[in-house]
C-alpha cells in the first residue's frame, strides 16, 4: 500500500505545481490581452485621463509582477482577492457561480453513468445485431452535433413550438432547484454528448472482454453469462470509462459556457467570461485556481479508481 | 428649455411650459390617440410585475447610479433614481426633479428650483443632496463616467440657496447647461449615500426590493413618487447577455419586455402575432471616423472622397439589416438643433475618382479597424470595402479586440468603424470635436471651430444659438471627420400584453426603458 500512497503525495505534489503553472500562464495571458481592466471599464468613453484615474484607483499603475506576488501571498492566506470591476470578494464571484454550475454537473451526472453504462452493456451484449447498430449509430449521430446546435435545436421544439418546457433559466438563477423544468433542457444538452462518448467506451471494452480467453474459459466453466458480464468483463471496460467520465464532470464542473449562455444560467463558465471581457485579472486568477484543483483533484481520483478496477495495469505517472 | 425668458414673465411662462409637458406625458400613457407608443390601446391598467430583459454586465454589476454604464445599469438606474433633467425624444433637455431653472445674463450662473419629492425612505429631496450628488460624481479620486459632463459646473462656489434651491456657478458661460443636468449617470443619491448594492435609496419611481448582480433586480412601485405612482406593482430586470435567449424568454413567456434584439429576429416576428416589435429610431449613430491630423484624411479632398465613396442605402440594409435610415455625416438627425436642410449627400464615384486623383491619392491604401464591439461593425467595413474599391481605394479591414476597442482607435490608426448612442448634439460637439475634448477621434481640432462653440453656448437667443450650430455643421458637412451614413433603429420586443412603452424615444432619453409608465393589459 506504501506505493499507493506514494503515488498519490507525487500526483498531489504534481498537481500543486501544476496549478501553479495554469495560474502564472493565465496571468501571463490576461496580461497579455490588448487592453486592461480600465480600458474595458472605460468602454466607448475611452477619455484618457479617466482611464489613468481608474488605472489607479485600481492599482493598475503598479507592475504585473507586484500585483501577483501580492495576490498570491493573499491566497496562502485563503485570500482570492477582490474583483477589480466591482471591489466584492472573489470568493463571492466563485461561491455565487458554482451553486448553479455544481447543480447542472450533478443532475448530469446522476443520468450520465446510468444512461452512459447501460446503453453501452446493452450495445455490447447484442453485438452486431440491430440493437448494437441501433445505439451506435444514434449516438454517433447525436455526438456529431454541436452543443448549441442541439440546444437551439430542443429550444425551438420543445419549448417554443409545443411549448412543454420553459426556453431558458431566465429570472431563476438565484433558485434554480424551485424550478425543475427548466434544469431539463441544459441538462439533456449537456448529457447529449458526454452519453455517446461514455457508452461507446464502454461497449468496446466489454466487447473486448467478453471476446477475451478468460470470458470464454469463465463460460467453460459453466459461470452464468449474466456474472461473466457484470462480474468478469464489466469491470475490465470500466478502467478507461472512469476516465473519461472525469474528464467530463471536469468539463462540467468549470462552467460550460455554451450552455450556460443559451439557457441564463449564471455558472462558473459565464462568470469566467465576463471576467475576461472585463480583464477582471483577480476573478480570472481564482477561477483559475478552481479549475486547477478540480481537474488535478479529479484526474487523481479517477486514476485511483481505475487502478482499484484493473490493478494488472499498474499505475503509470 | 426655457432658459432664456424675461424674469418677470419666468415662472409663469415656465409652468405653462411643465404643464405642457405634463399633458403630452398624459398622452403618451394614455396613448388613446397618441401613435408615439406601441400597442397603446385601451385605458391604463394598475398592477402587476413586469419582467424585463436586458443584456447586462454579469457578478459584476452594481446598483451605484453613478456607476451605471450599461443599458442594463440605467434601465435600473432610471426606475430607482431620479436626474434633475432627462432628454425629450429630440435630445433636448426637459425638467425632472429640477421644476425650473433660469441663469443670469452672463448664463454661468443658474438658479435651479428642485420640486417637491421624496426620497423612498421619506425624506424630501433638497438642495444638499444635489450637491452631495454632484460633488461625488466629480470627486477627483473617483473615475465616474458623469464626471466630463459635470466639468463646467465650479462646485466649490455653487452652494444651496434654499431647502429647494441651487446655485450653480460655472466656469464659462453654458447657455446647455440644462443639459448637464440631463448627463448621463447624474442622478441624485441622498447626502452622504455610498453604499448601494445593500439597500439603495433613492427617488425614483421604483423602490428597491432585492438585488443579485448579473441576475436579477426587483423593485416595487414607490406611491409617493413626484411624477405619480408607477402603473405596475413591481418590475424586475434579470439579464440574459444572448440576444437568442432574451427572444426566447419573452416568446416563452419568461419576460414580457427583450430589450437589444437583433434587426433579424424584429423581422422574423414583426406583425406575426405573438411579440410586439418596437423600434426605436435614430438610437445610434453609425459611422466610420477618419483622423483629420494624418495622411491620407488630413486632405479634406479625400475625407470629401470618401463621403462620395459610400452607398448609405446599402450600408444600412447589408449592417443594419435594413433596421435604420441613411445618415448625411452629420450627428443627431431629428434632434434639437439638427441641420435638416443640408442636401442629403449620395454615391458619386466618378466625383469621389477625380477628388482623389486632384489629391493625388490614386491608388490609395487604407487600413479599417473594426471589432465585433457593435452590432453591424464587421458588415459595414466589410461592405464598405467593397464601395471604395469600385473607386480605386484599396480597404484593409483589420480586426481588433472588442474589449479595448475605444481606447485602440482614439489616437491609432486612420479609418474606423464608429457609433454613437443618443446624446445632444451640444454634448457630441463638446466631447468629441473640440481641440480639448476628451474623446475626439477624428483628430478635429480647430480654434475657429472651438470659438464658434463658445459663442454658442454665451447666446442667450435659442434662434442665435442654432445659427451657430448650423453654421459648426456645415463646416462638419463639408470637411469633417465622421463619414455618418446612417442611424440604427434601437429594437425592443414586448409581449402583447405590455401597453404604452413609447416609441419616439431614442435610447438613452426619458422614456427609453422607462417602466413608470408601461402597464400590464
Amino acid at each position: 500500500m506504501s506505493g499507493l500512497r506514494s503515488f498519490v503525495a507525487r500526483r498531489l505534489l504534481l498537481g500543486v505545481a501544476q496549478t501553479i503553472a495554469v495560474v502564472l500562464l493565465v496571468f501571463a495571458l490576461t496580461e497579455a490581452l490588448p487592453g486592461d481592466a480600465a480600458v474595458a471599464l472605460a468602454g466607448d468613453q475611452p477619455d484618457p485621463a479617466r482611464i489613468a484615474a481608474i488605472r489607479e484607483a485600481m492599482d493598475l499603475d503598479r507592475p504585473a509582477y507586484e500585483r501577483l506576488a501580492d495576490w498570491a501571498f493573499g491566497l496562502l492566506h485563503g485570500d482570492f482577492g477582490t474583483s477589480l470591476t466591482s471591489g466584492r470578494p472573489v470568493t463571492q464571484y466563485i461561491v455565487d457561480g458554482f451553486g448553479p454550475t455544481l447543480l447542472l454537473a450533478t443532475l448530469t451526472l446522476a443520468l450520465l453513468v446510468p444512461l452512459g453504462f447501460g446503453l453501452g452493456v446493452l450495445a455490447a451484449r447484442h453485438e452486431g445485431r440491430l440493437v448494437d447498430r441501433l445505439v451506435s449509430s444514434v449516438t454517433l449521430a447525436v455526438y456529431a452535433v454541436p452543443e448549441f446546435a442541439l440546444g437551439v435545436l430542443l429550444v425551438l421544439v420543445l419549448a417554443l413550438k409545443l411549448a412543454w418546457l420553459p426556453p431558458t433559466a431566465l429570472g431563476y438563477g438565484t433558485d434554480l432547484l424551485a424550478h425543475p423544468a427548466a434544469l431539463v433542457l441544459p441538462v439533456l444538452v449537456l448529457l447529449s454528448r458526454p452519453v455517446c462518448s461514455l457508452s461507446r467506451l464502454v461497449r468496446a471494452g466489454m466487447v473486448d472482454a467478453l471476446a477475451s480467453p478468460y470470458a470464454a474459459h469463465a463460460r467453460r466453466y459453466g459461470v452464468p453469462g449474466a456474472r461473466v458480464r457484470y462480474a468478469h468483463a464489466l469491470p475490465n471496460a470500466l478502467a478507461p470509462a472512469v476516465q473519461q467520465l472525469a474528464r467530463t464532470v471536469d468539463w462540467l464542473l468549470c462552467g460550460v459556457i455554451v450552455v450556460e449562455a443559451l439557457f441564463v444560467i449564471p455558472g462558473l463558465g459565464t462568470v469566467l467570461l465576463n471576467a475576461v471581457a472585463e480583464r477582471d485579472v483577480p476573478v480570472v486568477q481564482g477561477l483559475a485556481v478552481v479549475f486547477g484543483v478540480l481537474a488535478v483533484v479529479l484526474n487523481l481520483g479517477a486514476d485511483l479508481v481505475a487502478h482499484r478496477l484493473t490493478p494488472r495495469a499498474g499505475v503509470a505517472a | 428649455m426655457n432658459d432664456e425668458r424675461f424674469p418677470g414673465l419666468r415662472r409663469r411662462g415656465f409652468l405653462a411650459a411643465t404643464s405642457g409637458a405634463a399633458a403630452l406625458a398624459l398622452v403618451g400613457c394614455g396613448g388613446g390617440t397618441d401613435d408615439s407608443t406601441a400597442g397603446g390601446s385601451g385605458t391604463p391598467k394598475r398592477g402587476g410585475r413586469l419582467r424585463a430583459a436586458f443584456a447586462g454586465g454579469g457578478a459584476s454589476e452594481t446598483l451605484d447610479p453613478h456607476l451605471a454604464n450599461l443599458f442594463a445599469d440605467v434601465a435600473r438606474a432610471k426606475a430607482l433614481f431620479d436626474k434633475l433633467a432627462d432628454y425629450g425624444a429630440d435630445l433636448s433637455a426637459q425638467p425632472r426633479l429640477a421644476e425650473k431653472w433660469e441663469s443670469n445674463k452672463t448664463l454661468n450662473r443658474w438658479q435651479v428650483t428642485l420640486r417637491q419629492a421624496t426620497f423612498h425612505d421619506g425624506k424630501p429631496v433638497t438642495a444638499k443632496d444635489v450637491l452631495y450628488s454632484y460633488r461625488r460624481i466629480a470627486d477627483p479620486k473617483q473615475a465616474f463616467r458623469a464626471k466630463a459632463s459635470l466639468e463646467p459646473i465650479d462646485l466649490d462656489a455653487s452652494r444651496a440657496t434654499g431647502e429647494r434651491s441651487i446655485e450653480f456657478v460655472l466656469k464659462r458661460p453654458t447657455a446647455e447647461f440644462p443639459n448637464v443636468l440631463a448627463a448621463f449617470g447624474a442622478y441624485i443619491v441622498p447626502e452622504n449615500a455610498t453604499e448601494f448594492d445593500k439597500k439603495p435609496i433613492g427617488s425614483g419611481p421604483f423602490r428597491f426590493v432585492s438585488f443579485a448582480p448579473g441576475r436579477s433586480a426587483v423593485f416595487r412601485r414607490y406611491d409617493d413618487h413626484w411624477d405619480g405612482a408607477p402603473l405596475l406593482d413591481e418590475i424586475e430586470f434579470v439579464v440574459a447577455n444572448e440576444e437568442s435567449a432574451r427572444v426566447n424568454a419573452l416568446l416563452g413567456g419568461q419576460v414580457e419586455y427583450a430589450h437589444e434584439l437583433n434587426p433579424t429576429t424584429a423581422r422574423a416576428h414583426e406583425g406575426k402575432g405573438q411579440i410586439d416589435i418596437v423600434r426605436l429610431r435614430n438610437s445610434a449613430m453609425q459611422a466610420f471616423c477618419m483622423k483629420t491630423d494624418r495622411a491620407p484624411f488630413d486632405d479634406k479632398r479625400v475625407r470629401e472622397a470618401f463621403f462620395l465613396i459610400a452607398d448609405r442605402q446599402e450600408l444600412v440594409d447589408g449592417a443594419l439589416s435594413g433596421a435604420g435610415e441613411v445618415g448625411n455625416d452629420l450627428f443627431g438627425k431629428g434632434y434639437e438643433y439638427y441641420a435638416a436642410d443640408l442636401p442629403q449627400r449620395a454615391q458619386d464615384l466618378d466625383k469621389a475618382r477625380s477628388l482623389l486623383k486632384k489629391a493625388g491619392a490614386e491608388k490609395l491604401k487604407v487600413t479599417l479597424d473594426t471589432s465585433a464591439v457593435a452590432a453591424g461593425f464587421t458588415e459595414a467595413a466589410g461592405i464598405f470595402r467593397d464601395q471604395a474599391a469600385k473607386a480605386g481605394v484599396t480597404i484593409d479591414v483589420k480586426m481588433g479586440s472588442k474589449d479595448s476597442y475605444w481606447s485602440d482607435i482614439l489616437d491609432n490608426g486612420t479609418l474606423s468603424c464608429y457609433r454613437s448612442g443618443a446624446m445632444p448634439i451640444e454634448a457630441h460637439l463638446s466631447q468629441r470635436l473640440l481641440t480639448d475634448s476628451t474623446t475626439n477621434a477624428t483628430k478635429w481640432q480647430h480654434k475657429d471651430f472651438d470659438a464658434l462653440y463658445q459663442q454658442a453656448q454665451a447666446t442667450r437667443d435659442k434662434t442665435e444659438r442654432a445659427a451657430v450650430y448650423e453654421r459648426m455643421q456645415r463646416r462638419l458637412y463639408a470637411e469633417g471627420g465622421f463619414l455618418i451614413w446612417g442611424f440604427a433603429d434601437w429594437i425592443i420586443g414586448t409581449a402583447r400584453t405590455v401597453k404604452g412603452v413609447e416609441t419616439k424615444a431614442p435610447a438613452n432619453t426619458l422614456d427609453w426603458a422607462r417602466f413608470d409608465k408601461v402597464w400590464l393589459a
